[in-house]
């Protein structure tokens, strides 16, 4: 019902997106064994670490084809042939995850053409999985980039096998940190079910130590399971940009799916596990019938500080939606909702207006808000605004932690309850005191 | 400026610069124009380079025309710091959509730099060509003129599209850019005779507020930051200065010479860190500035201030005595910092020198001592493999090697520009000290390393 405004300007300005090779690097990464190759020049792939590195306060793997003046007017081939080789050489990856850029969209590289001739002229790289994604920077946003990469992966790798009914795939988005997902592949291991996580960050970016140094990833979805995904007797995705990647595993193994847009407010955590129970005949476990009545009670606790509250959002589509779905669940009201890039949901938000455009707006927008949800970056308006933030979406480099972080299922839910409660709180608090 | 081929072969092989002395006839080190190996390359691309050199300009606005990629993933993340205006710290770009690849970006552009003249008032606009509007053969050139004739504001074009090479060139073209449009533009209300302009300086984490006071005590006047704190006025006028000192850095080495051929402007180079470089680069402006009682006033703030860092670093030195540090950064720095060092009574049993001149490398071999490795190349592996070897206590490096450190368990200080501290200067050093002291004698040590009791296996290894 939400109107979709995307403002008219020449300039953005405080961009509030990223680009889609650095969603595609996020969702490689949760693979294991991987070397994300970003086809483009050595900077493309320098910003991309960088941020990653910031954010998640880990060692990234990412690599990059290096394209200089010469090699963009000649065509990339030799480039990509040989960052393949050097890779297999130094680093010895299980997959690499290929993506283009900005650049080398622009000039047009048969991708798969020159992936094909380059299998020919090396045959010692037939099993070493090459799964490639087409990311243009001028179009799209992070979550795109990460949602195409998905798609390609479950398109390249599964094999049809015999259905296993105890198997489920979790498709999850970008809007889920690596904790969210150890949280959800908790929940489904309770119901005796065995998840494979598509991409699984928390095995990869959950900030662990590891006996030796790794010039790969030393943990995610590993290539075993990928393969064996055929035989899943389910699909759950988890965030709406999850569907296309659902529905290509149902055309491909008639595997039938179900998206969960959120799991980050009470009815969307009930019908999971609901689905969860059904799925595999048992009743759900005492653990979360005793967690659902600590919400509970949390949110008796914590509503006197939510009801009415004028909150403002910068967020990806999917966090975007899950989140104004856990605010107004806790009677709070969205004066402003910014968000990056096109998605079906958008216009089923219960909200007023959504702009699809940049901090700026937002700043715009948001001015009066009780309290402002945005990454890092929205920090400075937030002091602008002398409104308190709530650091959520990527990148965030001012607080610890981005690794572990859960906010869904009932756990995570009354973490966030306490978090933004105690802001509120402390709001109240300092005005009571002036 | 137009890039063409030539231009950037100039920069590529700037005279000034010691990568490009030759010896018998042979390039000794090329790593100005070495080019990205596909597969291996690992730093920032041309864009980079020319924002990192330009950005610290606090007061201007810094207009990327390009796809989200090069501003979406990179605004906001510089560590520069300013005493004033924070417009610096916005990001701007045209934000090109697939149409505009196809259609071309001018008219976008030219409407962006009014927008942002319109809404921001800027003091200049930098506009910054990247890859994709290089090679759909948008003309910044033009618009830029178009733009600056219509907004009566300076709209200087940067045209750093990140596939003509690495940060290093990046950092030059900038320089050119302010060459070309910037300095000589505008006069100084007056000059005094020990004008100085500070080159390659970018305030990282608020380093020259350390060293700017030693400045003022002497009664040296810095007209120009270029560019860190900086302003478009003062880099404008930064002509009149009597000498360049360029900082820690061969990055902008090209704009030291070519403003030294236009307006007879001598230079030097200098460094920030240690107490003997801080030292030296005193008394090396005093003495080019030729003035015998200003050469007095630095002996005298020397002394005073060593008589000063002496009991402030007493009780650093005693705990980091011995210590050995394993070292990896870039160029001037590497030197830099083993003589920072040295200072502390630390022990620096290797150090990189892939972006160091023979010069540096001399210098460093002359620091090290018989024993010191020089690490020609690196990678993570090579690294921890050094570090093992020499029994090191801790790595002193650049952001992008801490995890290298930390996942082996080895305790690290950040020296490059994402780090949060500033070193330089006669503070500085104790500001150092006091991170190194806290990294190796942090308690995490001893429980990180720590094998679980109940597995036996760790036990018996040990």
């Amino acid at each position: 019902m939400a109107i979709i405004t995307t403002p008219k300007k020449s300039v953005a300005v405080n961009p509030l997106k990223q680009s889609q090779p650095l969603g595609a690097a996020l969702a490689f990464l949760g693979l294991k064994g991987i070397m994300p190759l970003f086809h483009g020049s050595q900077g493309c792939t320098a910003f991309a670490k960088v941020m990653l590195v910031r954010h998640f306060r880990e060692a990234i793997p990412l690599s990059t084809t290096a394209m200089t003046e010469v090699s963009t007017i000649l065509g990339g081939e030799e480039n990509v042939e040989q960052a393949i080789l050097t890779l297999v050489e130094k680093s010895k990856p299980e997959i690499i995850g290929l993506c283009t850029t900005g650049l080398t969209e622009t000039r047009g590289d048969d991708m798969n053409g020159i992936l094909q001739s380059i299998h020919k002229r090396h045959p010692e790289l037939y099993d070493l999985p090459i799964v490639f994604v087409s990311t243009p920077d001028f179009k799209g946003a992070l979550q795109d980039g990460f949602a195409a990469t998905v798609e390609s992966i479950l398109k390249e790798l599964p094999r049809p096998g015999e259905t296993r009914p105890d198997q489920i795939t979790l498709l999850v988005s970008s809007a889920f940190a690596p904790g969210d997902v150890q949280e959800i592949k908790e929940m489904v291991a309770a119901f005796g079910l065995t998840a494979i996580a598509v991409p699984d960050l928390s095995l990869s970016l959950d900030g662990h130590l590891d006996e030796s140094y790794n010039t790969v990833t030393s943990g995610g979805t590993t290539l075993a399971q990928l393969r064996e995904i055929g035989s899943s007797v389910y699909t759950v995705a988890l965030g709406e940009s999850m569907r296309p990647a659902a529905e290509a595993l149902q055309a491909q193994f008639e595997i039938p799916y179900e998206v969960f847009p959120s799991l980050s407010n009470l009815d969307a955590i009930d019908d999971f596990l609901e689905g969860l129970s059904d799925l595999s005949g048992l009743p759900v476990p005492d653990k979360y019938r005793r967690q659902r009545t600590q919400l509970q009670d949390a949110m008796l606790d914590t509503h006197f500080f939510f009801g009415r509250k004028q909150v403002s959002l910068a967020l990806e589509p999917d966090l975007l939606w899950s989140t104004v779905q856990f605010l107004q669940s806790m009677g709070a009201e969205i004066q402003a909702a910014v968000t990056t890039t096109k998605s079906p949901l958008l216009e089923r938000l219960p909200v007023a207006n959504v702009t699809i455009g940049d901090l700026e707006d937002l700043e715009y927008l948001a001015s009066g808000s009780d309290l402002l949800i945005g990454n890092s970056n929205v920090a400075a308006i937030a002091r602008r605004l002398q409104t308190p933030l709530y650091r959520l979406g990527f990148p965030i480099f001012d607080r610890l932690g981005n690794g572990q972080r859960c906010t869904v299922g009932y756990r995570g839910m009354m973490q966030l309850l306490f978090d933004l409660g105690n802001l509120f709180l402390e709001q109240e608090e300092t005005a009571a005191k002036h | 400026m137009k890039l063409t081929q030539g231009k950037i072969n100039e920069l590529l092989s700037e005279s000034a610069c010691e990568h490009n002395h030759k010896k018998e006839g042979k390039g000794k080190n090329k790593s100005c124009t070495q080019v990205a190996q596909p597969g291996a390359a690992q730093g920032g691309c041309a864009f980079d380079g020319a924002m990192i050199a330009l950005v610290p300009i606090t007061d201007a606005a810094h207009l990327v025309h390009g796809p989200i990629a090069c501003a979406g993933n990179s605004w906001g993340s510089r560590g520069s710091q300013s005493s004033g205006p924070m417009l610096y710290k916005m990001g701007f770009t045209t934000d090109l959509t697939e149409n505009d690849v196809i259609f071309g970006g001018e008219k976008k552009l030219y409407k962006a730099i009014l927008e942002v003249k319109e809404r921001y008032n800027p003091a200049a606009v930098f506009v910054y060509s990247t890859c994709v509007t290089a090679l759909i053969g948008d003309d910044l050139d033009a618009v830029c003129q178009k733009a600056a004739e219509k907004t009566g504001i300076p709209v200087v074009p940067v045209n750093s599209p990140g596939f003509i090479g690495s940060k290093n060139l990046g950092n030059r073209v900038g320089g050119e850019s302010l060459l070309e449009y910037v300095v000589g533009t505008q006069e100084p209300e007056y000059t005094t005779p020990y004008d100085i302009n500070l080159i390659g300086e970018y305030n990282i984490a608020g380093e020259l507020w350390n060293v700017l006071p030693l400045f003022k005590k002497l009664g040296i006047r810095v007209l120009a930051q270029i560019t860190g704190d900086g302003r478009y006025e003062d880099i404008a006028s930064s002509h009149r200065a009597k000498l360049n000192v360029m900082i820690c850095s061969k990055a902008l080495i090209n704009m030291a010479r070519k403003m030294e051929e236009r307006y007879g402007i001598p230079y030097i180079e200098e460094s920030f860190y240690g107490i003997a470089d801080m030292n030296r680069c005193l008394r090396n402006i005093a003495a080019r500035l030729g003035d015998a009682d200003l050469q007095r006033r630095v002996e005298h703030l020397i002394a005073e201030e060593t008589e000063k860092l002496n009991i402030a670093l007493a009780p650093y030195r005693a705990r980091l005595k011995g210590k050995r540090v394993v070292l990896y950064t870039g160029g001037v720095k590497s030197w830099s910092i083993i003589s920072a060092a040295k200072d502390l009574g630390m022990e620096v049993c290797a150090t990189s020198t892939k972006k160091s001149t023979e010069e540096d490398k001399a210098r460093i071999k002359e620091l090290l001592g018989q024993d010191g490795i020089m690490l020609e190349k690196g990678n993570a592996q090579e690294l921890l493999r050094v570090i093992a070897q020499t029994k090191a206590d801790m790595l002193i490096a650049g952001g992008r090697n801490q995890y290298t450190a930390l996942k082996a368990k080895i305790p690290f200080l950040d020296i490059n520009q994402e780090r949060h501290h500033p070193y330089a200067g006669y503070i500085g050093m104790v500001e150092m000290a006091r991170e190194l002291e806290e990294a190796l004698y942090s308690p995490v040590w001893a429980q990180v390393r720590k094998p679980a009791p109940w597995d036996e296996t760790a036990i018996d290894s040990e």
